[in-house]
């Protein structure tokens, strides 16, 4: 649980960094789409940098229906 | 190429094609920056063949329906020649589709074999509506070693040896089953026959054509009506390479195009301005010197390639650009979606012509192209060869609805009489579209007069396939609508749908104030629905929806009361 938190926590720190958000704009459930003003193709620009800092291979259709940051840590986590 | 005029079918021509280009490479499959598969036209009928011929033992006969619901990859397109081989008929279906929508349509088309990936097939057998599943064979790709497929074949492993008969089918029989829209209940699947294909195959390639050696980079999905023809159709008839992308991370698309040296790719907006982005930040960031060298160059190309563009040419006045995209790029198309004039220019200026285009599936695909002689950022181009165009009941300025007839009209909508003959009257089918030819004969789009939008993505999103999400929403009433169907704008871009909602008695106090309670549900479910496919915004209406004695909304009546009584400004955006 410690450490679905902590990858959620990651998750939106590196997404408004990406972005240029600022942090505390983002909240677990947001609708990144809406809340970052980014389309699918900078989601998977994303996943990349996701990625390259949590040391996994995320495919493309990981990223299939989700638009959450909470659904995305959880599938990120359970790759980790 | 193939002389098309000759066949008499899909399966035939490429039949003739794997026959006449053994040794040329047909296709490449690449994962990130990792090449999977490489195939001579010879390797694909090695591997066509065998599929062919298990699909005959699974009692898989001629007109039986498959359906495919894979991403790009070589199986896609292998699997889809087997099945005409066997005289079959192909049901291409969106793999970004849900479990349920890919089950409802799966169950409208009756199809009797399913090629599916792995992921995609655990998402089916997961999902509730699974119970009501008929399809008879399942083969699944990429399957993990031990993974449990519940009673499906490995696609891998399903393979017989022997020849198999090949089957040929007329002109007018059916190839495709191809679902336009109706996940939400009145399923559109356009019947495209050979000749639709055959037709349209001809008259784009004559346009731009394909030969052995040029390479078509595939990164629209298959399924969609565009790619099949052009990273499908046109280069294996021609002797050509279909390279395929197993990812859409942009870094991966910009990487091919240098990787493989890409002649031709179809891409929409979304992609298109991503590269545009990408471009600009890199021009953005060179040195003053040489970005003042830059502008002259492209001052110089675009005096010379004014009246048509020559690639040879703007390769050598703007080299580095042109490196970016693999030094062979001839043409970028797009279609489908709207396109800002700006980004078509932008590309062009810099001698990377967008050939801007504009199709139904209805239509089997493309209905008017570019042909870049001289190139029109504002227009999507002049009809096809054989393709015939009118503009119904046009207004003062010559906007009306577009009709198309010609040799690339679908059949009809698979088992739908009545909407067949409210889409195709006399042989036209008009397209829902608001259109005028300039004078010079090029189509320029101003609107839609159906009710949808198309989205950046090139989705075409109806609002009758998305309102279920929204049952039992605490309200009276509501439906969905495209804004620009209520509001018509007279232009394309920036399309939304909006839920026009009818509050209870009690919530009427709110007016055009939706309370917080109700705007989380609305936000809730909405996020049900695929990123593409979300209401932004509503608006509360203080009246009763009209109705039919059925109870069907009225909804061209209601469209109209609502654009009388209230403004595109009372539009609340979630």
């Amino acid at each position: 649980m410690a450490d679905d938190k902590k990858t959620l926590e990651e998750i939106l720190n590196l997404a408004a960094a990406q972005f240029k958000v600022p942090r505390e704009k983002l909240t677990a459930d947001d609708d990144f789409f809406k809340t970052l003003g980014i389309d699918s193709l900078q989601a998977l620009d994303l996943l990349t940098r996701l990625e390259h800092h949590f040391n996994v291979e995320l495919p493309d259709y990981e990223l299939q229906g989700v638009s959450d940051f909470r659904t995305l840590a959880s599938r990120i986590q359970a790759r980790l | 190429m193939l002389n098309l005029d000759k066949y008499n079918s899909l399966g035939a021509a490429l039949r003739e094609a794997l026959d006449r280009w053994p040794n040329e490479t047909c296709l490449i499959e690449s994962d990130r920056d990792k090449e999977k598969t490489r195939l001579t036209y010879s390797d694909f009928k090695e591997m066509a063949l065998p599929l062919a011929r298990a699909l005959e033992d699974a009692e898989f006969s001629p007109g039986d329906r498959a359906a495919i619901i894979m991403s790009n990859q070589s199986k896609w397109l292998i699997s889809a020649y087997a099945i005409f081989h066997g005289g079959g008929v192909l049901v291409p279906l969106d793999y970004k589709l849900t479990a349920a929508e890919h089950l409802q349509l799966l169950a409208h088309s009756k199809a009797k074999v399913l090629v599916v990936e792995y992921y995609l097939w655990r998402a089916i057998v997961q999902s509730p509506e699974f119970r009501e599943y008929s399809v008879h064979t399942v083969l699944v790709t990429e399957a993990p070693p031990g993974a449990d497929l519940t009673g499906a074949f490995r696609w891998e492993d399903f393979r017989r040896k022997g020849d198999p008969v090949f089957v040929p089918r007329q002109r007018h029989d059916v190839a495709c089953i191809v679902y336009s829209s109706g996940t939400g209940g009145r399923p559109k699947g356009c019947v495209l026959t050979h000749e639709n294909y055959l037709e349209q195959c001809k008259a784009l390639i004559a346009l731009y054509p394909f030969w052995p050696g040029v390479r078509y980079l595939s990164i629209l999905p298959t399924n969609h009506a565009i790619d099949f023809m052009v990273g499908f159709i046109g280069p294996f008839v021609c002797g050509a390479c279909v390279v395929h992308l197993r990812t859409l991370r942009p870094e991966f698309v910009r990487d091919a195009f240098v990787r493989y040296k890409i002649t031709y790719v179809s891409l929409v907006p979304m992609v298109l301005k991503n590269l545009e982005r990408g471009l600009r930040a890199k021009l953005e960031a060179v040195s003053k010197p040489k970005r003042f060298l830059l502008g002259r160059s492209i001052a110089v190309n675009k005096f010379f390639t004014g009246w048509r563009p020559d690639v040879r040419l703007s390769r050598v006045l703007l080299r580095q650009v042109h490196k970016a995209f693999g030094g062979e790029l001839r043409a970028m198309f797009t279609g489908g979606a709207f396109m800002e004039p700006s980004t078509l220019q932008f590309f062009y200026d810099l001698g990377v012509p967008v050939a801007n285009g504009y199709g139904l599936t209805e239509a089997g695909t493309v209905l008017t192209l570019n042909d870049l002689k001289p190139f029109r950022a504002d227009t999507v181009g002049k009809p096809l060869p054989g393709v015939e165009l009118r503009v119904l009941n046009p207004d003062a300025e010559g906007i009306g609805e577009v009709a198309a007839t010609g040799k690339t009209v679908m059949s009809h909508y698979l088992d739908d009489p009545e909407l067949t003959a409210e889409t195709i009257v006399d042989g036209w089918l008009l397209t829902g579209d608001l259109g005028r030819f300039d004078s010079t004969g090029h189509l320029q789009l101003f609107g839609r007069k159906k009710n949808m939008i198309v989205t950046e993505g090139g989705k075409n999103i109806y609002p009758e396939d998305i309102e279920t999400v929204f049952d039992g929403l605490p309200v009276k009433e509501y439906c969905i609508f495209a804004a620009n169907y209520i509001w018509p704008a007279k232009t394309l871009g920036h399309e939304m749908l909006i839920l026009v909602l009818r509050l209870e008695p009690g919530q009427e106090g709110q007016a055009q104030e939706l309370g917080e309670a109700l705007k989380q549900e609305i936000i809730d479910r909405n996020r049900r629905l695929p990123d593409f496919k979300r209401v932004g915004g509503s608006v509360v209406w203080e009246k009763d929806f009209p109705r039919t004695a059925a109870m069907k909304i009225k909804r061209v009546v209601l469209a109209e009361e609502i654009r009388k009584t209230l403004s595109r400004a009372a539009v609340i955006e979630l």
